[in-house]
């Protein structure tokens, strides 16, 4: 077969390879569209969550908190306005398929563009800075984003976008664990992490935690653990026994919503894991907020 | 746990009155500020020289809201956490502040300044930040345009609802009610 004969405005044959063609204002327009989605709308995982919580928290404070939390999703649902003022840092987990060929541009230039279209044009906050040390100047339209991207097989891609606030983010912790330490080590490190953060990363909130690996890919697992499906357990059952269990702790605490005391400090625990080496067992602890905003598309 | 009416300038002798849980509705004017604001009013003070807002009596609500949507009088105005302003506070308690809006934990030096001079420490839920913008019905930049979303704004509020986290005493919710809820946590 002669593939210069089904290269066409979508494909592109190259070497005898054929390549679907995205053109890069695609790229951008799918991370507007997905920053506005997440920062406005509250996923309905989440809202059930709330809900649920809500008919079970013992407290009556922290039930009122999570009725203005409930009111609060909704507000900014109907109005289409940022759920959260602080509308994060935009973080972006993108799986590249490998049959993928994209023109017209700068493949992450064209994610900021899209970062910056939604940041300025949908009146959400601007938290980027220049540098972190000497000028923290803003940057004025929320960028750079944090681009994560992955190659795969097959001719689509797939973008997660996240709104991270920094409430929770600053709460993180990740810590090089030794191997003895063992289960016993995780569950002291989350535990000592969500009572240290107490009412800080407004609570209750989503436990990304990312086991093994290096330290740069245990912290990478943790976010991308944080921004799981609530409900959803790891398919590997031991794992998913471990988050339960961890759940259930943290929930023992009595931080509450809020931190103003109670039985739901946490929607959700997710841990992702990876191999590692045989002198090590890295942690990372990644906390969200109760308004965990993210948003997926695929082109 | 009582609930209050309250328009700043607030009185010592009503801040010292209000204890941990009460419920405080604010009307009037409120002051917004964040460590880049609080850094540059603590910078005047060493030097002696007038603040651009006389915070005597006032209330400072940690927050940097998002732009307005048109025809809305605020965009989402939740609370920051208050400890990267702590080492400012103290500074600002000795000027006369009353009141602080946040959320989170504060440093045993700002709740010993809040004792001494009679002051309070103010709760909003943390991400409410849509249902908070519908009590704000006017928001006016007075300092430090420069700064942008962490300009000093001016709110214009009507019942916005807070609850007392610490009270001029020192007692501290983040303290007395998480205990009532915890069960064998403590040794995983």
């Amino acid at each position: 077969m002669d593939m210069g004969q089904t290269a066409d405005s979508e494909h592109t044959a190259l070497g005898g390879i054929v390549m679907r063609q995205i053109n890069v204002s695609e790229v951008t327009d799918l991370v507007f569209r997905l920053f506005i989605k997440a920062n406005y709308f509250i996923g309905e995982d989440i809202m059930q969550a709330l809900r649920a919580a809500r008919q079970s928290e013992r407290s009556p404070l922290g039930q009122d908190v999570l009725s203005q939390i409930l009111e609060n999703n909704e507000i900014a649902a109907h109005e289409e306005q940022a759920v959260c003022q602080d509308t994060g840092l935009a973080v972006l987990f993108v799986e590249y398929g490998q049959d993928v060929h994209v023109v017209g541009g700068d493949f992450e230039e064209a994610i900021n563009r899209g970062v910056r279209h939604a940041y300025v044009d949908g009146y959400l906050r601007k938290s980027a800075i220049s540098d972190p040390v000497f000028d923290r100047k803003n940057t004025q339209d929320n960028t750079p984003a944090i681009v994560h991207t992955r190659i795969v097989p097959g001719d689509h891609i797939r973008v997660i976008a996240a709104a991270k606030g920094f409430g929770s983010e600053n709460m993180s912790v990740l810590k090089m664990l030794k191997p003895s330490d063992g289960i016993a080590g995780i569950r002291s490190l989350v535990l000592d992490a969500v009572r240290e953060a107490g009412p800080n990363p407004c609570p209750p909130v989503i436990l990304g935690v990312g086991i093994g690996g290096t330290v740069e890919k245990a912290a990478l697992l943790a976010k991308f653990a944080s921004l799981r499906e609530v409900g959803k357990r790891n398919p590997d059952p031991r794992y998913a026994a471990l988050e339960e269990e961890i759940l259930g702790l943290v929930n023992r605490t009595g931080i509450g919503p809020a931190g103003l005391g109670g039985t739901t400090t946490a929607l959700a625990v997710n841990i992702e894991w990876f191999p590692t080496h045989i002198t090590a067992l890295p942690v990372a602890v990644n906390f969200v907020c109760h308004a965990s905003r993210h948003a997926e598309g695929v082109l | 746990m009582a609930q209050y009416e309250a328009t700043p300038p607030l009185d010592t002798s009503f801040v010292r009155q209000l204890r941990a849980g009460d419920t405080v509705y604010l009307t009037g004017v409120i002051y917004t500020a964040r460590d880049a604001a609080h850094k540059r009013l603590v910078e005047l003070l060493e030097q002696g020289k007038p603040l651009p807002v006389d915070v005597s009596g006032q209330v400072i609500y940690y927050v940097g809201p998002t732009p307005p949507k048109p025809g809305k009088a605020a965009g989402s105005a939740g609370p920051t956490t208050s400890v990267r302003m702590d080492a400012y506070t103290p500074q600002l308690l000795a000027a006369g502040l009353k009141a602080m809006i946040g959320k989170g934990k504060r440093t045993p030096a700002v709740v010993e300044a809040m004792k001494k001079h009679g002051a309070v420490y103010l709760g909003a839920v943390g991400g409410a930040a849509a249902l908070i913008s519908r009590r704000i019905q006017k928001v006016e930049v007075v300092a430090y345009e420069d700064l942008g979303t962490e300009a000093i704004h001016k709110f214009h509020v009507d019942r916005f609802p807070t609850i007392v986290l610490i009270d001029a005493t020192g007692t501290n919710l983040y303290e007395t009610e998480p205990p009532k809820y915890a069960s064998g946590a403590e040794t995983p």
